[in-house]
């Protein structure tokens, strides 16, 4: 019988979580990496044993892990006992070398002055939808790194940072992080790239140059409020049949572009508040979206004190509160942006977990939501692997 | 042999236990201790200093013989007390974060 495993990031530690196509009774193994803050953990679509993820800490930096047994066992890309040494003999371990190409320059500071590039930590990884050898990841101080030797070594796709663009990017409230990466299922020369707060920007050549991809997005806190860039854009998704059709949850406002993101239109709609950070679509339906309203950008919690998922689907503009198995009183959490996903089995499990350490499934598209724990660290990510 | 402490989790993550003893050439000094970490466990290197600079990252600290040396010359020769194993070398960290 076919199954899902779900791959949760903390702030201390990471859990695998299993089930079986019913999505009813879980296992739930971890933390792996206890005390590490987890912001990312994914699968390659090609393999799923193939899982890498990013470890970090303020103390110690960053690590990147992989395990190539579905989460069993992990360890640092370049670090078995056969890749200890190179040819001269020193050993490799740079697998958490994030070191950005050339010189690096300045981007703007938060108070507007120029502010020296300088790597924190990766946000997101993304495996190649074909080589389970290549992945991508998105960091902070807001760049995009390739490794095509499964995360031994990473080499800046440095045509991104280095837009003309890129000394004017400032950072958001949660550091400048480049957040999401998109790859196009049908032309994987075609990537976008979600930046805090820079905006979205798309590749059509493998990433050797990037177009900023922001028209029809309004920006009210920035001085020139529909610019080329500095777009605080939370969260992009696509569907993978549809690849032109792009829904993005900004800073405000719920967005959707019908043109590989060259235009935007607003489609906020009947949501209580088009402020959020997740976004993604139904696996099955193009059409249908799902976003998790919060209160405010100086309030990150739900309003009224309910849990609600909102669904669209209609693609954006006329959503509906999804709240059956969801707390409707008290609850003051908040769903960050890569803390939401969907399954690909033939009803479609959609997932999040929030600031407060619910991790949430619901088996049937949204109708119905069950804990598949309540007491997790607050969570970073949610991921999930549909297997066979 | 040089005696090393380290943090619990730079332990968990290399897979050590509470102490740990390194060959260093002389004359000994926190450079080459560190060096000689990252060689033996190639999974340390970025953790304590930067891939790139070197440069000790900002929430570590390094104590010898019950002092601070934190912000002397990582090349300064360190006492014979460390260089012959009678005191371990420490790296802490901060404690931050509330």
């Amino acid at each position: 019988m076919s199954g899902v495993r779900v791959l949760v990031g903390t702030k201390k530690g990471a859990f695998i979580c299993t089930a079986d196509g019913d999505r009813k009774n879980w296992k739930i193994e971890g933390p792996h990496f206890g005390g590490w803050e987890m912001y990312h953990l994914k699968g390659s679509p090609v393999d799923p044993n193939r899982i890498y993820a990013s470890q970090s800490s303020g103390w110690f930096g960053q690590i990147v892990q992989r395990s190539d047994d579905g989460g069993k066992t992990w360890s640092p890309p370049g670090s078995a006992p056969e890749d200890l040494a190179s040819v001269d003999g020193f050993p490799q371990g740079e697998s958490n070398k994030f070191v950005y190409e050339g010189i690096a320059g300045t981007h703007r500071w938060y108070d507007g002055t120029p502010h020296p590039w300088e790597f924190k930590r990766v946000w997101h990884l993304e495996p190649s939808l074909t080589d389970p050898d290549t992945v991508f990841a998105g960091v902070e101080d807001a760049a995009l790194f390739k490794s095509t030797d499964a995360g031994r070594t990473w080499t800046e796709l440095s045509g991104l940072r280095t837009h003309t663009t890129g000394a004017d990017w400032q950072p958001g409230a949660g550091g400048m992080c480049l957040h999401t990466i998109l790859i196009d299922p049908k032309a994987p020369d075609r990537m976008w790239v979600a930046i805090s707060a820079a905006g979205c920007f798309r590749t059509d050549d493998g990433g050797k140059t990037w177009k900023p991809t922001n028209k029809g997005l309004i920006s009210n806190f920035m001085p020139k409020p529909d610019a080329e860039v500095g777009h605080c854009v939370h969260r992009i998704a696509l569907h993978h049949t549809r690849p032109d059709t792009l829904f993005m949850q900004k800073h405000w406002d719920v967005m959707r572009s019908d043109d590989g993101g060259d235009n935007w239109v607003e489609v906020s709609g009947n949501l209580p508040s088009d402020f959020g950070f997740p976004i993604d679509v139904h696996a099955h339906e193009p059409e249908t979206v799902y976003v998790v309203p919060i209160k405010s950008d100086s309030e990150h919690y739900v309003p009224e004190g309910k849990l609600r998922v909102y669904r669209s689907k209609t693609g954006g503009g006329e959503w509906e509160a999804l709240t059956n198995g969801l707390p409707q009183e008290n609850c003051y959490a908040n769903v960050l942006r890569d803390a939401m996903a969907v399954d690909t089995l033939d009803e479609c499990g959609i997932y999040f977990g929030t600031t407060s350490g619910q991790v949430y499934v619901s088996p049937d598209g949204g109708d119905h939501w069950q804990p598949i724990g309540e007491h997790f660290p607050s969570v970073l990510s949610v991921e999930v692997q549909t297997l066979a | 042999m040089v005696r090393v402490i380290l943090p619990h989790h730079l332990r968990n993550l290399a897979q050590l236990g509470p102490e740990i003893a390194v060959n260093v050439e002389s004359p000994v000094s926190v450079s080459r201790i560190l060096g000689s970490i990252e060689q033996a466990y190639p999974v340390l290197r970025g953790t304590i200093r930067d891939h790139g600079t070197l440069k000790r990252r900002p929430f570590l600290r390094f104590f010898a013989c019950g002092e601070d040396i934190s912000l002397d010359s990582p090349d300064a020769e360190l006492p014979e007390t460390i260089s012959n194993g009678s005191e371990p070398f420490l790296v802490v960290g901060a404690i931050a974060g509330g």
